[in-house]
């Protein structure tokens, strides 16, 4: 039994938000009220912290099968606890790819035995994410994927895609889409714009992301799936989301940290700055903070995509496109956005809870008998990030160095405190 | 003054100051090859080393005479007789440089940044001799020196480029160069290769896809490579760049009366430039190629002085 | 740290210079047969303004006009290699043919010789000179090489702690030659 005592609890589901107690027993939420008094319960001193719902991310790369020297579900979810997720989505890019129930099966009994944080895999559309037939989509589903994707690339044609979303939709997923037209995407390591020519580096147009973002959107008005469009990045691709929810469209999208607080003028032949999607203008940095306050971005996503050294230190064109996220979502959020005032406390819980809760079509709540996962974080903590103390195995962050005010505290995982700030 | 910077990685971060200094000290050099005998003892037993993962011939023999002149030892790695081909990458060809300690890294490399790079991993002063499509900074350096040598100044000199500017180094380098000096520059090319971003590389850039337009008032015309690999993957036709935009006798006649012309070679007789004006008086390409050694060596005596760690102000 | 230097005393005045320069002029055109073949090579930067003083001087006692080139020593020093940042380097401008000629370097002091051999290195590299000399203004001792000069202006005893100014109105705007000593 675990009794948290004093926090300010935000439940988004709810709208709550109030001074309470929480107990916790058997792995899940067993009373909500202020002055609980349990005498065997270990007791959290949550005064002056938020306890929230576990926060939910959508969009990562935990390495494993296959590339352990960057990450494994190990290490990678132990940096995910110390950023206060409960729950991670890893993407199916995998060696081997996971397209099938065999391999979705060893991820999630190597996430049984080694994860910190619960572990909901996503499986890829096509097999071995190439665009050209369809996974094993259903029997992925009984091992346990929560959405299927080709991330890494959009569904190679409108035609699969199709497919895809006709197929996903009675099996009741969603499908995530990476955005980007391929041929504008071919050679290029940056956004195009001022600096990309300053600096000669071959650089992509903002219309790589929303051509294909229309495409999806037209596949998904004619399969009525749910479409969840990743790591969304411009200013029209937003745009083009926002004017399909208001026709009713089952379209949600995600941004992640790096999106709305960098941007292309920080790229300095720095690789920890290199990604895909890559970093946009300033407007479109505004249109996320925008989209994030105002309801028309679902999620925060990180986009935790760890590389080693080997592929991340070397020339800026040959540099692997990715950077690790999950120690500085929560901190890059309430600076950018609740410090900033541009949005509520409430509203930035919910981009971490209930919305992607929402995207993948299940609950998130702090009512009796869910499940007892909960971030319990401070919006005032001051702390400094430093990328060797990280518990990830890779250190490709351009955060490394940022001092931040607020932090996750601690995180619980069916109801067991499964990482606590020292 | 003195040398402000430890490493010439790029002239954008330059000050005019900084520019004419270099002009300034690349005179004495180009005394000097006019001297019957050349070669200087005055970096005697340092080492410069020349490590080119392109392949060029005309800067690497450029930086290699300026180097045999001042009586310093030479260095060469190349890309294909070195282990690059391999799979060694740059940060193990960092490791051996700083094992082998020269005094002076001379450094060109198809990705842009690559000498930022290594310059950031050792303590040794780099040249950048060309880095992808982002800057040529020596180049830059001599075709002002060439410039200012025949007009006399550089002060608000109408100066056009043609070519492809978009994957071009040597536009860039030229750009900050000239524009240091208050001239005003105008970008001519087919449009696809015109990114307008390039207005915010320096007040006063004009976009300019009509020759005729961006010959009119032209002092100096400088006129780029065609990198014929380039003209195949947008598909514009060979025909089409020599009809529009290929530097011919009845087209240098639009510029001002004795506009000067340059071009960074090699150039392809024929493609862009026309015979008749590449050999015409006022081509100083020639002349490119001497003050391309003076400046080169300007560069390493005035580099080479820096021992390790010795750091000294300035941006780097 | 700044070295602490103090004014010992004044070796020569304005007239004294001028006495002495007129001195090493007339013997100049005493020891190479009234000058014919001769041209003047001034060190920088004081061997500058005293070469050019030197040679009006002779052109106005034997209407003879010598060409006088400048020649800029840095690129030539033996010492490069210890020196951090290198020394920004000035044109050398000799705009005439040197073979067959009498150059005569000109330089304010002479002290351990190694400047003089570095223009002497320099000097080869624009040709073959029939003979070098050495003029100079002042002679303190102290040779670290064999070079001896040719026509010396007036030779002082020093020690190593010494300096020896030459002023000159063309660069210093005043004109004295200042025995300055360092403070340990």
């Amino acid at each position: 039994m675990l009794l948290i005592k004093n926090g300010r609890v935000i439940d988004p589901s709810t709208g709550g938000d109030s001074t309470s107690d929480i107990l916790l027993h058997d792995g899940r939420i067993a009373r909500v009220s202020p002055g609980i008094d349990a005498k065997d319960a270990e007791v959290f001193d949550a005064a002056g912290l938020i306890v929230a719902p576990g926060f939910i991310d959508l969009h990562c790369h935990l390495r494993e099968p296959g590339d352990e020297p960057a990450e494994t579900i190990e290490t990678g979810t132990r940096a995910a606890a110390r950023g206060g997720f409960t729950a991670v989505c890893p993407m199916p890019n995998t060696k081997p790819v996971n397209d099938n129930a065999s391999v979705t099966r060893s991820i999630v009994e190597r996430a049984a035995s080694a994860a910190s944080v619960r572990v909901w895999p996503i499986g890829a559309a096509s097999l071995g994410s190439k665009g050209e037939s369809l996974a094993e989509i259903s029997a992925m589903k009984d091992a346990g994927i929560v959405a299927v994707t080709d991330d890494g690339r959009p569904i190679a044609t409108a035609k699969i895609l199709r497919h895809v979303m006709e197929y996903c939709r009675a099996l009741g997923l969603p499908v995530i889409e990476h955005c980007e037209d391929p041929s504008l995407f071919a050679g290029a390591v940056m956004r195009e714009g001022a600096t990309s020519v300053r600096l000669g580096l071959s650089g992509m147009p903002a219309a790589t992301e929303s051509i294909c973002v229309s495409r999806d959107i037209q596949i998904c008005a004619l399969t009525g799936c749910r479409l969840h469009i990743a790591h969304l990045s411009t200013t029209k691709s937003l745009e083009l989301v926002r004017e399909a929810k208001h026709a009713g469209l089952p379209v949600t999208c995600e941004v992640t940290p790096h999106h709305f607080t960098l941007t292309d003028e920080d790229v300095h032949y720095d690789t920890r700055f290199k990604m895909n999607p890559p970093l946009g203008s300033r407007e479109d940095r505004e249109a996320m903070l925008v989209g994030l306050a105002d309801g028309a971005v679902d999620a925060i996503a990180t986009d935790h995509a760890p590389h080693t050294r080997a592929t991340k230190e070397v020339e800026f064109d040959r540099a692997a496109f990715g950077v690790t996220g999950f120690e500085t979502a929560l901190a890059l959020a309430l600076e950018a956005l609740v410090h900033t005032g541009r949005a509520p406390l409430g509203r930035v819980v919910e981009l971490f809870t209930s919305g992607p809760a929402r995207v993948l079509g299940i609950r998130s709540s702090l009512a009796e008998k869910e499940p007892a996962d909960i971030t319990i974080f401070s919006t005032e903590h001051r702390w400094t990030f430093r990328a060797e103390e990280s518990a990830s195995r890779s250190r490709n962050t351009p955060f490394d160095g940022r001092t931040f005010r607020g932090a996750p505290m601690a995180t619980i995982v069916g109801g067991r405190i499964v990482w606590r700030r020292s | 003054m003195t040398l402000r910077f430890r490493h010439l990685l790029a002239l954008e971060p330059l000050l005019r100051e900084d520019i004419a200094f270099l002009l300034d000290q690349s005179k004495p050099f180009q005394e000097i090859q006019r001297n019957p005998l050349k070669k200087l003892a005055t970096l005697r037993g340092k080492t410069v080393a020349l490590l080119f993962f392109e392949s060029s011939t005309r800067t690497r023999i450029s930086f290699s005479t300026a180097a045999a002149r001042l009586g310093a030892d030479t260095m060469n790695l190349q890309a294909e007789a070195s282990s690059v081909k391999k799979g060694e990458s740059l940060l193990d060809t960092v490791r051996t440089l700083d094992a082998m300690k020269p005094d002076v890294i001379v450094m060109r490399h198809s990705a842009s940044g690559a000498p930022q790079f290594v310059a950031e991993r050792l303590k040794i002063p780099v040249i950048n001799a060309g880095d992808g499509v982002h800057e040529h900074p020596t180049q830059g350096l001599l075709d002002a020196l060439t410039i200012r040598d025949r007009i006399g100044h550089l002060d608000g000199l109408n100066v056009t480029i043609i070519g492809d500017i978009q994957h071009s180094r040597v536009a860039r380098s030229d750009i900050y160069a000239l524009a240091r000096f208050g001239c005003r520059i105008t970008l001519c090319g087919p449009a696809m290769w015109l990114p307008r971003e390039c207005e915010q590389m320096a007040p006063g850039i004009r976009l300019v896809p009509r020759i005729e337009e961006a010959l009119r008032d032209a002092q100096v015309l400088i006129v780029l490579r065609v990198q014929t690999e380039r003209l195949l993957e947008p598909g514009l036709p060979l025909d089409e760049y020599i009809r529009l935009y290929q530097m011919t006798p009845g087209r240098l006649a639009q510029a001002q009366p004795g506009a000067l012309l340059l071009h960074p070679g090699p150039m392809i007789r024929g493609l862009e430039i026309d015979p008749a004006v590449a050999d015409g008086p006022q081509s100083c390409i020639l002349e490119q190629v001497t003050n391309g050694v003076a400046v080169r060596m300007a560069l390493l005596y005035l580099m080479a002085g820096g021992t390790p760690g010795s750091g000294g102000p300035g941006t780097d | 740290m700044p070295m602490q230097t103090r004014e010992k005393n004044q070796l020569m005045t304005y007239e004294e210079i001028e006495r002495t320069l007129q001195r090493l002029a007339h013997e100049i055109v005493e020891k190479t047969n009234g000058a014919g073949k001769v041209a003047l090579i001034g060190i920088r930067r004081r061997g500058v303004p005293l070469a050019r003083r030197i040679a009006r001087m002779i052109e106005a006692s034997s209407g003879v006009k010598l060409p006088i080139g400048i020649l800029d020593i840095t690129l030539y020093r033996d010492d490069l290699s210890l020196v951090a940042d290198h020394p920004i380097v000035q044109s050398t401008d000799i705009n005439f043919p040197v073979d067959d000629k009498i150059l005569i370097l000109v330089d304010d002091v002479l002290y351990t010789g190694r400047t003089v051999r570095a223009a002497l290195n320099g000097l080869f590299d624009h040709g073959r000179p029939r003979a070098i000399q050495l003029c100079v203004l002042i002679d303190r001792g102290h040779r670290e090489l064999p070079i001896e000069a040719t026509y010396a202006g007036r030779k002082v005893q020093t020690t190593d702690l010494e300096i020896i100014e030459v002023r000159l109105s063309e660069i210093d705007h005043e004109e004295r030659v200042m025995l300055i000593e360092r403070v340990p």
